[in-house]
């Protein structure tokens, strides 16, 4: 399990009701569902990872984020987790404007483009970030959205967007002080629990 | 005859039949003095009989869904593609049910059967059915087999109404329900076509306001042009192009030939029609459109499909082709909309395909795969 969903699933509570969007191969949804007795839906387009949510008997949704959530009612859903994706939709602003409206709170996990890592790569490389983590080249990444986490923080604080938690994962762990201290500069991936 | 039976077939199979005594009773008021069904199973039923699935048929099937009744049978059942040895509908696992609902013309009680009160066909004076009365009589003979619940009930297009049925009236009759390229209700388009349909038919001079077999006839023109509105609704637009385009079969554009000319695409589609009219009565046509009209999933539940999914107990899984406009992805969005409302278990995959509605009875890898993972996912 990745520590993004390690950390975000400690943010939802026995028994909620969780949609997870971009839910990949179901796994976050499938341990909520052993330990926690959730009742989920994951919403996917890649055909391989449907599958594998089926199989693992993971309620999965085949539809296409960018299209938005109107199928979906104003506060339907306890929880509305979105990891590891915002950077790869089309309008991240309008995508997390419905997962507030959706669920009563959301948790969104991405990367953290400001890591210093990023900046030196592009400032001494002088091309765009490849790393174990962003391991796509800058033609074929699903990324098309990468933010920093002080982007984020301005982009919460113009849309009245409430932070209850945020946790910064580095060097595949969770928070250190130094992360917390400098989170723009030393996270790798950022995840934040958000609500209106 | 096949070639050779391969070894992902049932192989040989054989129809049954069952005698219920009557009065049976129908939503319409009216009661069947009895009932008899046709029906054919595959693979083995459990000791803990939890491993029986019901098919339901759509508009023109029939009891035999896989296999074939002889070494010279030419063609298999009509979902062999998906019933059978490792298959996702896998015979090794499940014990399958695929029967012949009433009103059907493939030897359970239909119009051709005799009503014993009169001693001659029913023909038109067969009870209007409803999906549910067909669910009803499927429950008959899944008591007759000993089965408790299902672990799935499964069905295409009117099938998928029957599955959906049977979700909302016997909610702890059922482990899981799959619905493919259905709908909860048609819609005005989807009515229209049918009423084109029956009109051809009930105009055919033939038709004898529906007692054509007391005059040793029946209305086969009507029939094969019901089919063929009906076959060009089952297709996609590309996928006709792809197959006929504007070939023709016959005659030529050259100037000076003031001959017609045959399309090939029309030549198909009356093969399609005389053939079916071959082979299906009329009455028949007329009473699974009605029943496919009437139905209305959420009706008695005030409308609301979320409603009428809140006492299901099943799982399900909903699919949908991207260019089935007869009954397309909308209508299966909607549905599993429903279901998550419901707060239901629900899976939802919109296959890409080329062939329209006729999709759901075809060979197609992804359709295979989701269809194949989510059985393989039920217990027995």
């Amino acid at each position: 399990m990745r520590i993004d969903l390690d950390i975000l699933q400690n943010w939802i509570a026995p028994q909620s009701r969780v949609l997870d969007l971009g839910c990949g191969s179901g796994s976050l949804l499938s341990k909520l569902a052993a330990e926690k007795n959730i009742t989920g839906y994951g919403i996917e387009i890649d055909q391989e990872k449907i599958t594998r949510c089926i199989e693992r008997r993971v309620n999965v949704i085949e539809q296409d984020l960018d299209a938005g959530l109107k199928n979906f009612a104003d506060g339907s859903f306890d929880t509305v987790v979105m990891s590891q994706t915002l950077q790869a939709v089309r309008y991240p602003h309008l995508v997390l404007d419905e997962m507030l409206r959706v669920g009563r709170e959301c948790i969104v996990s991405f990367p953290n483009f400001g890591h210093w890592r990023s900046r030196f790569y592009l400032a001494l490389r002088g091309h765009m970030p490849v790393s174990e983590f962003m391991p796509y080249t800058w033609y074929d990444t699903p990324n098309i959205h990468f933010c920093t986490v002080d982007d984020f923080e301005d982009f919460c604080r113009e849309r009245n967007i409430r932070i209850l938690n945020r946790r910064y994962v580095t060097g595949g762990r969770d928070d250190n002080a130094l992360s917390v201290r400098w989170p723009n500069m030393l996270a790798e991936t950022a995840v934040y629990r958000l609500a209106r | 005859m096949p070639a050779s039976i391969s070894a992902d077939s049932v192989g040989i199979v054989s129809a049954q039949q069952i005698d219920f005594p009557g009065p049976i009773a129908l939503l319409s008021g009216r009661t069947l003095p009895s009932v008899r069904l046709m029906y054919e199973t595959y693979g083995t039923l459990n000791a803990a009989r939890s491993n029986a699935v019901l098919i339901c048929h759509a508009l023109s099937g029939h009891h035999h869904a896989a296999g074939y009744h002889s070494a010279d049978d030419d063609k298999p059942g009509w979902w062999d593609y998906y019933i059978g040895p490792g298959k996702p509908i896998d015979t090794n696992r499940f014990f399958v049910v695929s029967l012949n609902n009433i009103g059907g013309c493939n030897g359970s009680t239909g119009p051709t059967s005799i009503n014993p009160e009169t001693g001659k066909a029913w023909g038109a004076d067969f009870p209007r059915l409803r999906v549910r009365d067909w669910v009803i009589t499927q429950k008959m003979l899944m008591k007759a087999l000993g089965i408790d619940v299902w672990a799935a009930v499964v069905g295409g297009s009117l099938g998928g109404m029957q599955a959906m049925r049977w979700s909302t009236k016997y909610p702890d009759r059922l482990r899981h329900c799959v619905v493919i390229a259905s709908a909860m209700k048609l819609t005005a388009q989807n009515i229209a076509f049918n009423e084109i349909a029956r009109h051809a038919i009930t105009s055919d001079p033939d038709f004898h306001d529906g007692h054509y077999l007391e005059y040793n006839t029946a209305p086969r023109r009507g029939l094969a042009i019901a089919r063929m509105v009906g076959h060009v609704t089952y297709l996609s637009g590309d996928a006709m192009g792809q197959k006929f385009g504007r070939d023709l079969r016959s005659g030529t554009f050259d100037p000076k030939s003031d001959d017609g000319v045959e399309f090939q695409v029309g030549s198909y589609l009356r093969y399609q029609g005389e053939n079916f009219s071959d082979r299906f009565d009329a009455n028949t046509y007329l009473l699974m459109t009605q029943a496919l009209d009437y139905f209305d999933l959420a009706r008695e539940f005030g409308d609301d499909p979320v409603q009428a999914f809140s006492a299901t107990a099943c799982k399900f899984l909903v699919i949908s082709f991207t260019t089935d406009w007869r009954f397309p992805p909308e209508r299966s969005r909607e549905l599993a909309n429903a279901l998550i409302s419901a707060n239901k278990a629900v899976s939802y995959a919109e296959i890409e395909s080329e062939y329209g509605h006729d999709a759901f009875l075809i060979p197609i890898e992804r359709y295979k795969k989701v269809f194949a993972a989510y059985m393989q996912s039920i217990e027995v």
